[in-house]
C-alpha cells in the first residue's frame, strides 16, 4: 500500500470495541486517523491497526468488494469497508459498529455461522435432470441462450457479505427467516435452465420462515453492493410460491 | 454436519392473504383517491352535479349484479389489504404475544365485514 499524502487533516472515528475476554460488554474507543481523500473506511481501519492500536480486530481480504468479508455498519448503514470512502463522511465523525442482527464475535468482527447454515440449506447447486440421464462431461458442456443466462445472472452476482441480513428487519426480529442473500440464491437456481431441483427448493420457498417471512421492506436491495436486488428476488418467488399454492390445493401430496 | 436427512416442511397459507393483499393493494392505490375525490371532493364543491348520486340512483346501481359486486369488491379487498398490513405490523413492532388471536382478530374482522356488506347488497334485492 502506498503512503498517503500527509495534509494535516484528521478524522475521528469510533469503533465499538468487544473483547470478549476483558470486557463486559461492548464499547466505544475513537481513533484520529489522518484524512486523505482516497481512504477507505478498511484502509482507515488498517492505518489504526498498523499505527494506533493493534488489538482491534476486523475481517477484510480483496479490498476491491469481491470477497464480502469487510462488511460493517458505518453510521448505522450496512457497508463495504473497502468501498465506503472517509471523502464522503469528512469533516463529520465517523462510527464503526459491527454487521447488525449478527452475535459479535470480536470488535467488527461477527458471528456469520447461521448466514452461512442459510445459504446452504437451500440447496445453492445445480441438481441435474434424473440422476440416470445426467449428462456426462464428455459430452461437452450445457449450453445456454443470453436469454435463458439473463433470467438468473443479476441473482448469482452476490458475494455473500451478509450486509441484507444487517439490513432486514425481519430478519433481526427473527432470524428463522431464511433471508434475503440465501433467497435470491435460491432464485438463482431455480430461474437456471440447466437446474431441476426447483420441486425441492419450493419447499423451502412456501414455509412462513422461506418468503413469507418477508414483508417487502426493501432496504436489502438498497444496501447490496453488487446489485443483487434480492427483494426482488423473494418478490418473483412469492408468485412462483402462490401459484405452487393454487396447484398444491388441487393436487394434494 | 449431523444433517443428512431431509428436515420437514410446513408450508404456509400466506398466499390466500398475500393475493388478496395485494389486489386490495392495486384498488387501494388506483380507485381510493379516485373515489375520495369524487365524493368528497368534486361533489361537494359541485363540480360534479349531486343529482347522479342521491340515493334513489345509487340504491338502482347497487341492486344490479354488476354494481353489488362492484361495491362488494370495493369494500372488501382495501379492508383484506388494510388488516393483512396491520398484521403483520404488529409484527414489526414487536408485539410477539397470541399472534394467533390477532391473526383471527385481524382477518376475522375482514371476512365478517366482508360477510356483512354480502347479505347487506343481497338484501337490497
Ligand atoms: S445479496 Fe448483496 S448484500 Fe446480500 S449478501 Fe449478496 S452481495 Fe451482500
Ligand atoms: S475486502 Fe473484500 S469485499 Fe471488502
Amino acid at each position: 500500500m502506498s503512503k498517503p499524502v500527509e495534509t494535516g487533516q484528521i478524522i475521528d472515528i469510533d469503533i465499538l470495541r468487544y473483547r470478549p475476554e476483558e470486557d463486559k460488554k461492548p464499547f466505544t474507543q475513537t481513533f484520529e486517523v489522518p484524512y486523505t481523500e482516497d481512504m477507505s473506511i478498511l484502509e482507515a481501519l488498517q492505518h489504526i491497526k498498523d499505527h494506533l492500536d493493534s488489538t482491534i480486530s476486523f475481517r477484510w481480504s480483496c479490498r476491491m468488494a469481491i470477497c464480502g468479508s469487510c462488511g460493517l455498519m458505518v453510521n448505522g448503514v450496512p457497508k463495504l469497508g473497502c468501498k465506503a470512502f472517509l471523502r464522503d463522511y469528512y469533516p463529520k465523525k465517523i462510527s464503526l459498529e459491527p454487521l447488525a442482527n449478527f452475535p459479535i464475535e470480536r470488535d467488527l468482527v461477527v458471528v456469520m455461522d447461521d448466514f452461512i447454515k442459510k445459504l446452504e440449506e437451500i440447496k445453492p447447486y445445480i441438481i441435474p435432470e434424473k440422476t440416470g440421464d445426467k449428462k456426462c462431461l464428455s459430452e461437452g458442456p450445457h449450453k445456454q441462450t443470453p436469454e435463458q443466462m439473463a433470467k438468473y445472472k443479476q441473482f448469482s452476482m452476490c458475494i455473500n457479505c451478509g450486509l441484507c441480513y444487517a439490513a432486514c428487519p425481519q430478519y433481526g426480529l427473527d432470524n428463522k427467516f431464511t433471508g434475503p442473500a440465501a433467497l435470491a440464491l435460491l432464485a438463482r437456481y431455480n430461474r437456471d435452465s440447466r437446474d431441476f431441483g426447483e420441486a425441492q427448493r419450493m419447499k423451502i420457498v412456501n414455509q412462513e420462515e422461506g418468503v413469507w417471512g418477508c414483508t417487502f421492506v426493501g432496504y436489502c436491495s438498497v444496501v447490496c453492493p453488487k446489485g443483487v436486488d434480492p427483494a426482488a428476488a423473494i418478490q418473483l418467488l412469492k408468485v412462483e410460491s402462490s401459484k405452487d399454492y393454487l396447484i398444491g390445493m388441487f393436487k394434494p401430496e | 454436519m449431523s444433517e443428512n436427512k431431509e428436515k420437514t416442511y410446513i408450508r404456509s397459507h400466506e398466499p390466500v392473504f398475500w393475493g388478496l393483499f395485494g389486489a386490495g393493494g392495486m384498488l387501494t392505490a388506483f380507485l381510493t383517491p379516485v373515489m375520495i375525490l369524487i365524493t368528497g371532493l368534486l361533489i361537494p364543491l359541485g363540480i360534479i352535479d349531486k343529482g347522479n348520486f342521491n340515493y334513489q340512483t345509487l340504491h338502482n346501481f347497487a341492486t344490479t349484479w354488476f354494481g353489488a359486486a362492484v361495491i362488494l369488491v370495493l369494500v372488501a379487498l382495501p379492508l383484506w389489504h388494510t388488516l393483512h398490513r396491520i398484521f403483520h405490523a404488529l409484527h414489526d413492532l414487536g408485539v410477539k404475544r397470541g399472534r394467533d388471536w390477532q391473526m383471527v382478530f385481524c382477518y376475522g374482522f375482514a371476512f365478517a365485514v366482508s360477510v356483512f356488506v354480502f347479505t347487506l347488497l343481497l338484501q337490497m334485492f
